[in-house]
């Protein structure tokens, strides 16, 4: 659906995006995630045609953005960070510009807009100056705005940024829906967004793409180290690590603070080795109590920080 | 889709946010009071019935009229962010110009509307010759592009809007003055600078004299100054 190969972009001296290639299918929401700088504001910029790349191509569909940039703009539909849509205009004007831009006739509009005003809950503030509306409401109105030409790629820049939970959760419940049908492509810094609505992450930073893959990917792919909770009774701290840490793959042996009715632990483990059925099969052969039994594994934010933390 | 329907969305929605903010009725009130005391405070004076004096003032209001006109065009846009919105929606950037361009022109036909009525009461008051007033009305429009122009590619250049109105003043006001204000070179060169300035080509046509030299010249500079607009756009990209 969507190429971009070798795709760079310097402000003066400053490299913002150092040679990208990726390449995005139909009918997924792809998540692009980074600290602030990353370049991911400038690579969907790039990719809706605002900005144009110092080298390298992006196309959709066989359509270059630098060669028909028209092209491309009639096929994405893009909401940019913060939303800054005319303050000036009242919602249902706006929508209406939108949609004359866009070449949809009167009934057709008329359809549209009322679809819109119930998909992104916009049916209270149609009349409403667009400078009075909380920055929930002009997020909203920035995604009908992106969705009034059915675009076949959704292009969002941190869509839910500076949203309460509530409306958070009704955005990505938006972006979901459409991510069954449309291409979707949103930028975040929030881990949380990725997990819950994409199927796809592409970590980028200092413009580099760092990881790429399912959240799930990227959790096993990571070096696998992972640690097990446990809260035993009827054993001392010292018996306790003596036993356990002879275990292969254990690296060490932690806690040993007290907790209802015993002590946790917590197990630090530094192989791919599944070792859970071991460490089980140890505390069988004593008297201990077993108490809570659980496997932490490593969180995206975790993943995250290695990725992306200063050399 | 047609790029003209574009065009034309682009247009409604500028003319429509003139009216909309007070800055408009503002500026034209303030255009008409100035022409309005300028020109009848020594009209019963000399007891002519013509408006010459009204025409020959008209490029130095204009010079700070319509870079506070223009200002906002795309220093406004850039300023709060919009422009990305403008700008990737499926519209040419001949369209988008084109279309900010044609409704600060109508805006300023629309404030020289009500100066017809100076017109019209003289014509009660004596015998207008109205060759003069109707080559003063289109010399006035074609000075109002040209400034039009001139003031876009001063609010392109920048994102912020005072920047852009006296940007847009130093062009105009220069562009209006400067044959008066090297009246000392010679002959020759001041030949030069006359073609250069607006002000020569403007009271031509205010004359009733429609020369191809004077059109041309207004219609280069509007072009001239929209591709400037152009350049400093594509600059950001």
């Amino acid at each position: 659906m969507i190429e971009i190969s070798d795709l760079t972009k310097y402000y003066g001296d400053l490299c913002a995006l150092d040679h990208i290639n990726l390449t995005i299918e139909k009918g997924k929401i792809l998540g692009l995630l980074g600290p602030n700088g990353a370049g991911k504001t400038t690579a969907l910029r790039i990719m809706t045609g605002f900005l144009s790349p110092s080298s390298g191509t992006v196309t959709a569909r066989g359509i270059s953005v630098v060669d028909d940039p028209l092209g491309i703009k009639k096929m994405i539909g893009y909401l940019p960070e913060s939303a800054p849509i005319y303050q000036d205009m009242i919602v249902y004007d706006y929508l209406v510009y939108i949609s004359e831009i866009h070449g949809l006739s009167g009934s057709e509009r008329m359809a549209k807009l009322q679809e819109l005003a119930g998909v992104c809950g916009l049916r209270d503030v149609m009349h409403r100056t667009l400078h009075e509306l909380s920055k929930g409401y002009k997020q909203r109105v920035g995604l009908a705005h992106a969705m009034m030409s059915d675009p076949e790629i959704l292009v969002l820049d941190e869509p839910t940024s500076g949203l309460d939970p509530n409306q958070i959760a009704e955005i990505r419940d938006i972006i979901k829906k459409i991510g069954k049908e449309k291409t979707v492509i949103l930028s975040t810094h929030i881990l949380s967004e990725v997990e819950a609505t994409c199927d796809r992450v592409v970590i980028i930073n200092r413009g580099k793409i760092v990881a790429d893959g399912s959240t799930d990917d990227l959790k096993r792919s990571s070096k696998s180290d992972y640690t097990l909770n446990l809260v035993i009774g009827g054993a001392g701290p010292a018996e306790v690590e003596e036993k356990l840490s002879s275990i292969r793959g254990v690296s060490s042996v932690g806690g040993g603070g007290p907790r209802s009715g015993g002590t946790a632990y917590t197990l630090q483990c530094d192989t791919g080795d599944d070792i859970r059925g071991e460490v089980y099969r140890r505390i069988k052969e004593t008297d201990w109590l077993l108490l809570e039994y659980m496997q932490e594994s490593k969180s995206l934010e975790n993943i995250f920080r290695e990725l992306t933390k200063e050399n | 889709m047609l790029g003209t329907e574009n065009l034309s969305c682009i247009f409604k929605r500028e003319f429509k946010v003139y009216f909309i903010s007070p800055i408009a009725y503002v500026v034209i009130a303030v255009f008409l009071v100035l022409t309005g005391w300028f020109f009848f405070s020594t009209f019963f004076l000399y007891n002519q019935a013509q408006m010459r004096d009204f025409f020959s003032l008209l490029p130095i209001i204009f010079a700070f009229m319509i870079p506070a006109v223009t200002m906002r065009l795309f220093s406004e846009e850039f300023n709060t962010g919009s422009y990305e919105i403008l700008a990737t929606l499926p519209v040419r950037f001949i369209d988008i110009i084109a279309g900010k361009f044609l409704a600060a022109v109508s805006f300023v036909a629309i404030s020289l509307l009500p100066t017809l009525s100076y017109a019209v009461f003289i014509s009660f008051l004596g015998d207008l010759d109205w060759g003069p007033v109707i080559g003063g009305y289109i010399g006035a429009l074609l000075l109002g592009g040209a400034f039009s122009a001139v003031g876009i590619f001063a609010s392109a250049i920048t994102k912020n809007q005072i920047i852009a109105f006296i940007a847009g003043m130093i062009i105009c006001v220069t562009l209006t003055l400067i044959d008066k204000l090297l009246f000392f070179l010679p002959e020759s060169m001041l030949g030069f600078f006359q073609y250069i300035g607006a002000d020569h080509h403007f009271q031509n046509v205010a004359r009733g004299i429609l020369d191809s030299r004077d059109l041309l010249y207004f219609i280069s500079l509007i072009f001239i100054a929209l591709f400037g607009a152009h350049l400093a756009v594509e600059e950001k990209k």
